[in-house]
Order: structure tokens, then sequence, then C-alpha cells
């Protein structure tokens, strides 16, 4: 078998296990539905997503040790795993190979050429990481600035190694060493005098451009939400993601673009394709050119999917791995092997020094400048609500990827893509929203927090998730408060009885209670005409014949010595009919008073109880605002939100 | 297709050089991926919380519970008086020692409304601090309205400055969380703790005032300017909270300024008529007995100030305070 066939095959059958696992992912009686598939292997597999919550959060969680397979592979490989493995490269492959349908030999070469312009994704790379390690530098700043003498020692180190290597420089090592003194010099100085203050902090953005974490959110919420719109196999209802239109124009036009250059977005975008590149710098296996007989036909690059220009000097840091120029090479020349290529090779991307400062700098302090909304404090948007489990908002955006494996696994659909609710740096993180979806949080249901592959939301138990046995004494995990708008309340504002919230409150005992209250309806105020002991015709009553008779009607004298409130059961236009068991004491005189009161279950919110699931939300009949709405108030993992003591 | 010998040799030696680095890259990943592996991911869901920190108590066992109650009309003759009663303000303040005063600098309001300590009598106390011999004087509150303003309008920083004494504003940096042993409410929160680092002696400086949620505000209220976070949600368990404040503050002794009392309209007050002139200046070591005679300032009794009881039976002092023989005197 030819090696161009093994990656096609490889490559269609990482492509199709991964759709099969954005399928499975759905909540159903299926048997291939949701029972176990490892769905987060291939955002596991992602050296990019495993480094930037190192960055972040100093540890590496769980599953996301695959990683250390994908980094060691390419170590010694280079980007097996762009050329192989990605799934969103074999998207783009497929659609370059369609955009170069019937060209010509020599404009598949000229667009297959090394552009100047591959470097930015190298930039991504380094802003996105710097942004991440905004929390480990300012540690670290912080660190060294407890111990007096050390900022001093510190301070006069740091200067003297960077003159000295500014200075000194000549190789890239070097270069890039006295970058990243520079970096701490201009760090430390500035903690020096200002202090290191609360807003150098961190958040992962790298899921914004990360291929895996995309494409997984893009098949996630828009490919699979669409297809699945007719058949309905995956889900009983339309799925419906707020937004999701911008993430479907992002995927598209990330496809497209291959209609320009093949792996558009491989070669000029894809962080993660810049840190395999900076990854297989020492990789022992590469294309190489045996020897320097080459007659520079191209032919080499007319399918160079990396752009790597393998004919001249072989760029490995571009190479992707696809062997095409292995095929292609009329004589042979082009192997995959350990040795040098005959005409030279470029193992890593030529940055310049001030380039990668800039960059670095500018990462580092995109997070301060998104702090100054001041959204992460006291200003906080107490309309995100996060999925149970979701760590401390700080915690949280430390970890999440923006995959949206919890929106596409939630049963209810609630979870749902924030836009700028979070703050920019929330951008597609989850947030619950009760209206879009089929019910509220489901009480016993924690698929969310198993299914998050960083555990932004930590896996739950349902006993801890409920607050039973060993989490009996720290009670339920809360996520909000339910708040009544007692203007839009039907029972509260219209006079009409409803407690539908009352009775979807899934939490025993309820987190929602009634208070009886009988409010004289709009013109109840009548006088008798005439009566019996069960009927009493009152003058100018218009009522509709049948509107008290609901049972929800009372009849209540207001003259002395006949106080009883008696049930309705009946009305004419002017004759009301009370319960047979309650007639009247002695039939009421014409001119007597009376008031047609109906009977209300004002409802309302013992906050000790209510976990925010915004069941009561969902089902209020109130459709637009509704009148009890779900607030992130006494959510459980922000201790200075909390309402009671 | 041949190859001259020596280019193998060089192509083996970088080889060999190759396979070192990516070994050693190997090797280091896997050794980092090892050491950062966490199987489990976080647990709890609260915000996370380091080294809680303590306040020392800062009172004088060997002086004792003291006090004394001067009348007069005049703030610093009265203080004088009344420090003067219990041995000089050198009882308390030795040579070296580094005073901080609490005020109460809730509002931003003008001094003559005495919804904050008197800016004349801030001094005065200041000033007998300083020559005692105290090596540093530093003056402190978290306000309930804008720090700056408060202090501005209240007249204390003008007074702070007067004196040469330190200012310190309540920076987001300063607060530290604490948890009062035996307590219930003050439980790993945030405290204004920096303006406490080096201190030996503490001396609170409050006004009395009328207080609707826990009936009055005087010494042991004081200590509310102490809390950070989100702190007003104590009002729910206003005695016991104050009580939990009591019990982590120990102070050297309290001033309660009742030379004027704010009778209505408490704490914030706003107009002339909210304040009657009760011409008595406080100053003992037992914060309790203080404000149980400060309630009847008030026109109350310690028994209408739950919070009282609730301090006394944790034994930070004693509602009667008659039990301290209190020197009595008449300023002028």
């Amino acid at each position: 078998m030819r090696i161009v066939t093994a990656r096609r095959i490889s490559q269609a059958f990482f492509l199709l296990l991964f759709l099969w696992f954005c399928a499975v992912s759905s909540f159903g009686q299926e048997w291939w539905q949701l029972r176990g598939w490892p769905v987060n292997w291939f955002l596991q597999l992602d050296p990019l997503v495993a480094l930037g919550t190192i960055l972040t959060t100093g540890s590496l969680y769980s599953g996301l040790v695959w990683a250390l397979v994908t980094i060691v592979l390419t170590i010694l490989l280079g980007r097996f795993f762009c050329g192989w493995v990605c799934p969103f490269g074999a998207m783009h492959q497929l659609t370059g190979f369609l955009g170069k349908w019937g060209k010509s030999a020599s404009y598949k070469v000229g667009i297959n050429q090394y552009h100047h312009w591959h470097f930015i994704k190298y930039d991504i790379l380094l802003f996105l990481l710097a942004a991440a390690a905004g929390t480990l530098l300012a540690e670290s700043i912080r660190f060294a600035f407890t111990y007096s003498p050390f900022r001093w020692i510190l301070l006069a180190g740091t200067v003297s190694m960077v003159v000295f290597a500014v200075a000194r420089s000549s190789s890239d090592g070097k270069r890039a060493a006295s970058v990243g003194l520079v970096l701490v010099a201009v760090w430390t100085v500035l903690a020096f005098f200002f202090g290191a203050g609360q807003m150098l902090v961190a958040s992962l953005q790298t899921g914004l451009l990360d291929p895996i974490p995309l494409v997984t959110r893009s098949v996630n919420l828009t490919l699979l939400s669409l297809a699945d719109a007719y058949p309905q196999r995956l889900f009983a209802s339309q799925r419906h993601y707020e937004g999701a239109w911008v993430i479907g124009v992002m995927f598209f036009a990330a496809i497209l673009l291959n209609l320009r250059r093949p792996r558009f977005y491989c070669r000029f975008v894809c962080p993660l394709g810049a840190l395999l590149g900076l990854l297989g710098r020492f990789s022992l296996w590469k294309i190489t050119k045996k020897a320097d007989h080459c007659r520079h036909c191209k032919l080499c690059e007319v399918n160079c999917e990396g752009g790597c220009e393998p004919a001249a000097t072989i760029r490995t840091h571009e190479c992707v791995l696809c062997m095409n120029c292995l095929q292609e090479c009329r004589h042979g020349l082009i192997t995959f092997g350990t040795l040098q290529s005959s005409s030279g090779e470029i193992a890593s991307p030529e940055l310049s020094r001030r380039e990668v400062m800039t960059t670095l700098l500018s990462g580092v302090a995109l997070l301060p400048m998104l702090g100054l909304s001041g959204n992460s404090g006291q200003n906080y948007n107490s309309s995100v609500i996060r999925p149970p489990g979701a760590l401390p908002e700080a915690k949280f955006l430390h970890r999440c990827l923006k995959c949206g494996q919890c929106m596409r696994i939630c049963p209810t659909n609630i979870i749902q893509p924030s836009g700028m609710e979070a703050g920019a740096e929330g951008l597609w993180t989850p947030i619950l929203n009760f209206r879009i979806g089929t019910s509220g949080c489901q009480l016993n249901c924690v698929a969310c927090s198993f299914i998050c592959p960083t555990a932004a939301i930590r896996p739950l138990s349902l006993d801890e998730k409920r607050g039973r046995n060993g989490f009996a004494a720290r009670g339920p995990i809360r996520i909000g408060t339910a708040f009544i708008n007692t203007g839009r309340c039907l029972p509260w504002a219209m006079d009409k009885p409803c407690i539908v919230c009352q009775e979807n409150c899934p939490v025993s005992p309820k987190a929602i209670f009634v208070r009886e209250f009988f409010s004289t309806i709009r013109g109840g105020l009548l006088e008798i005409k005439k009566a019996d002991g069960l009927n009493a015709e009152f003058r100018n009553a218009g009522l509709t014949p049948d509107q008290l008779a609901t049972g929800d009607y009372y009849l209540q004298s207001i003259e002395p010595g006949e106080m009883d409130r008696r049930l309705i059961v009946g009305n004419t236009v002017s004759l009301v009919t009370v319960r047979e068991d309650q007639p009247f004491l002695k039939p009421p005189k014409p001119g007597a008073k009376f008031e047609i009161q109906v009977r209300l279950q004002r409802p309302q919110v013992d906050v000790r109880c209510c976990i925010g699931c915004g069941i009561c939300e969902h089902e209020c009949p109130v459709s637009g605002l509704r009148a009890i709405r779900v607030t992130a108030e006494n959510e459980t993992r922000s201790r200075s939100r909390s309402l009671l003591l | 297709m041949t190859y001259p010998e020596d280019n193998h040799t060089i192509n083996r030696r970088q080889f060999l050089k190759r396979s070192l680095k990516a070994g050693i890259a190997v090797a280091g990943t896997s050794l980092l991926g090892y050491g950062l592996y966490d199987p489990t991911g976080p647990v709890g869901t609260e915000d996370g919380h380091a080294g809680l920190v303590r306040l020392p108590s800062f009172s004088l066992p060997d002086i004792g519970q003291r006090m004394s109650i001067v009348n007069g009309v005049d703030r610093v003759a009265s203080i004088n008086l009344a420090l003067k009663a219990l041995g000089g303000i050198e009882t308390f303040i030795k040579r070296g020692d580094r005073v901080l005063i609490k005020v109460n600098a809730a509002f931003a309001s003008p001094p003559f409304l005495c919804a904050t300590t008197n800016p004349e009598l801030l001094a005065e106390v200041g000033r007998l601090c300083f020559k005692a011999g105290a090596s540093s004087v530093t003056v402190t509150d978290n306000p309930i309205n804008n720090p700056e303003s408060c202090f501005t309008l209240s007249g204390l920083g003008e007074s702070v400055r007067s004196i040469g004494a330190g200012l310190l504003l309540p920076r987001d940096t300063f607060f530290k969380p604490t948890t009062v042993p035996g307590g219930t409410l003050i439980k790993n929160w945030p405290l204004l703790y920096t303006p406490f680092e080096g201190v030996t002696k503490v001396i609170g400086i409050a006004p009395v005032k009328d207080h609707h949620r826990s009936g009055a505000s005087m010494s042991m209220k004081n200590w509310y300017g102490l809390i950070g976070g989100r702190r007003n949600i104590f009002h729910q368990n206003i005695n016991d909270f104050i009580k939990e404040l009591a019990m982590m503050m120990k102070p050297t002794l309290v001033v309660l300024d009742g030379t004027m009392t704010m009778m209505t309209n408490g704490p914030t007050g706003g107009s002339l008529s909210d304040l009657k002139a009760t011409n008595t200046m406080i100053v003992s070591t037992d914060q309790v007995a203080a404000d149980a005679f400060g309630a009847e300032l008030l026109g109350k009794s310690a028994l209408d100030l739950p919070y009282i009881q609730k301090a006394e039976a944790a034994r930070v002092g004693t509602s009667d305070y008659k039990s301290l023989q209190p020197i009595r005197a008449q300023a002028g």
C-alpha cells in the first residue's frame, strides 16, 4: 500500500470517528447514544489543550494526559497529527482538493509555495499562551516579591542577564532566551514599581482558534443541529443555540478559504499546528531530499499540503507529513527518513525578537484590559448562570475550552454558548438559558459535569449535586436563585390563579410555597336585588355566565353578622349560586353588599431551598420575560454572592 | 547512488545529537506530564481561601477593666480629663508603641452632623499618643461611603495630617480572610488586616448613634468597619455579628464620644435636629461596659441591646458598667 493511501485511510478513519463521537453525544434510548463512548478523545489528544490548562491551572487533568502521546510522537515524527489525525485538517484537505480540481500543475505549485504570512499562526499561538500565562506570571512575581531580599536579587540578576543576552545574542536559542528575559525584566520592573496588582490574571482563550475545540463546537452546535432538523434521530426536538450562526460563519469561512489556498487555516491560523511545528524541531524522522541531483521540476510541490517547499530548502515546521511529495517525485529523491535534506532545511520558524516580544506582551496585557470592565467582581452579570459543578468564575475561565461538549450533551438544551454576557473572555462559554430548551436543569442529571474534558465543570456525583448522604451537611449545589417578579406574576398582579412554578419545583420540600389570598375582583362589590338560601341576584352585575364557576371564586358578605365566605358554583348575568352545603344563614336582604373574591395562591421563594434549576422559569406561563426568573445570586460556587448567612 | 563515507559519519553524529535532543524533550515532557498529572480534578465549589489571619489581643490584662466618664461640652478638655482619671494616656501607651486608631468614618458627611468620629477628638487622642512616646500613630477605617470622600468630608483626613499621623485607606490588598474562634458568622471572611501589621496598641474612637437595625452604634459596632467583602449580609443577624466583632477585636481601650448623641435617623443622621447634646465622654478598657453606659445616653438600657447581653455571655466584658466603679469627673 502506498503511504499516501495509508494517510488517506487514516484521515478518513479519524474524521469519521470524530463525527461519530459528535453524533453519539446525545442523550437517548438508542444503543449508540452516549454509553461511555470516549467522546472527548480528540480534545484530550490536543497538546494545546493540555499546555493551555497547565499554564492556567498548573495541573494536567485526567484524560488530558493523552496529549503526551501526541507530543512524544510529534517530537519524534513532526506534525503527523495535522496530516493524519486532525479531523479539521481532513476537512480542509478535502475542500482544498476540490478547490484545485482541474487546475494546472503550475497554478497548484503557485498556491502551495511558502508564504511569509505563515508566521501569523505562531503569533496567534504565542498571544493565546501569553494570555493564559498571566496568573502564573502574577503568582511568580508575587512569590518573588514576598521575600524582600529576593526582589533586589531578582531585579539585579534579571537586568544584568538581559543586558548580557541582548548584547551577545547570535543564534536563535540565545535570541529566544533574551526575549524571555526581556519579558521577565519588563514585568519585574513593572511589578517593582507598581506592585503585582490583581489585574494580572489569565484566562484560557486557546479554544477560540484551537482546531479541535473549534471543530467540536462547530459540528456540535451548528452542523448536527441543522443536519438533525428533519430526521430528528439525535434529539426529539430541534436543538437551538443562541448565536450559533457566528460559530457557523467562522467554521464555514475557515472551510471555504481552502478554495483560495489549500489548508489555509492550517497554514496561516492554526495555533495547534504552530505548536506542533515548534515541538517537531528535533524530530528524528522527517521529509528529506536524498541528494542534490534534483531537476527542480517542482512536481513535489504540486500537492504539498503544508506549503513547506520540499523542492527547495524544506521548512520542516510547516510540513504536515501529507507525503504527497514522496509520491509525486519521479526520481524517488524524497524520503521520510533521518538524514538531513541535501538542499538544507529550516527547522524553526523565523520569528523576530521584536515580533515575539510584542505578541507575548500584548497577550499578557489582554486580560488586564478586559478586566477593566470589572465584571469579575461586584459588577458581575447575574444573568450568567453556569452549569452545576462549574468552578468559581476565574477558575472556570482558566479551564473552559469553549468546545461546546456540555451544550451538546445537555438533554434539555439549556446550556448555551454565551455571547458577551460573561465578558469578552467568556465568549462561547456555557451559560444556562431556561427559555430556550425543553425544561430547566434536570434534578437528577450530571451529564455536563461528566463530559467536560477539562473539569471547568467538575465531575459531580448525584449525591453531591443533590446534597445527599455524605454531602447532606453541605446541601445541594445551587446554580442561582429564582426571584418572583410580582408585577408580572398572574396571582400577584392579575388576580389569576396559577402556581405552575410551585407545582413544578422539583426539590423536596419545595422551594416555592404559596400564601393564600382572597382578592376582590374588579367591579366585584355588588348589591343584592333579591336572594334565597343558595342564590343571590345582584343589581347591575353584568357577569359573564359561568365566569365564576371555576371553583376559584367566592362570595363574601361585608354585612356584619354574615361574614362567611362561600364558594361560588355557578352564575348567570346577575345571579350567583353558592355551594349547596354553604347556604346563607338567612337570605340576604335587598341592598345588602357582597364582594366577589378570587382565591389566589401567591407563590413565594424560600431561598434556603431553591437550587436555581430554572424549571419554574421554563414553565412560567408568562411567555416572554418570565414572572419567575433565575439569576446567579446565592450560587454555591461563589461565596461573595451568597444571600444568606 | 552513493554517498561519501565522511558524509555518513557526520550524519550519524548529527542523528545521535538529534536523538539525544529528542530524547531529552520526550523525557522532559513525560516527566512534566507525570508531575502535573491530576486524576481527580478540582473538588469543592467555593472560592478558594488561603492563609487565615487572626487579630491578636491588644488589651492590657495588668490594667484590668477600667472606665472613666466625664461630663463636659468640650471634647478636647473631656478626653484629657477622662484619660487623666485613668492615670493618663501613659498608662496605656508606652514609648515606642505603634498605635492604630480605628475611627468611625462611615459616611461622607461633615463633622457637625456627628455621623462620624469627631476630628478634633481624633487629633487630641493622636497627639496624646505621640506625647506618650508612640513611634507611630495610624488611622484607618473601611467606611460605607467612598473612603476618600469619607475621610475628606468628615475632616478626619485633615485631622490625621495635622498631627503627623498616618492614614491607611482600605486597599483591596489590605483584606485577608479571618475566622473568629468560637464564632459562627465570621468564617474565612475578609478582614482589614494590613493596618494591624506591626501594631502594638489599638484604640477605637466612636460616636454614640442611633442605629435602626441594631438599636445603637457605639464602640462594638465600630469594628464593623474592619470587615470587608459583602458585609451587609450580616444584617440578617446583626446582634450575633456585633458580638463576634467584639470577640474578634480586643482593643487597648475605647473612646466613646457622647458629647453629641445622634438620637434619631441613625446611623446616617443628616440634620442637626437628629442630635442631642449629652455632653459625656467615656474612656474604657471594657468595650461592653462603655456601650452599656452609652445606651443610656440614647435613652435605652443595656437590656434593649441584645448584642450587649450576647457579648457579656461570650465574656468579652460586662454590661454592669457600675461594677467597674467608673471614675466620674466634670470638665470645665
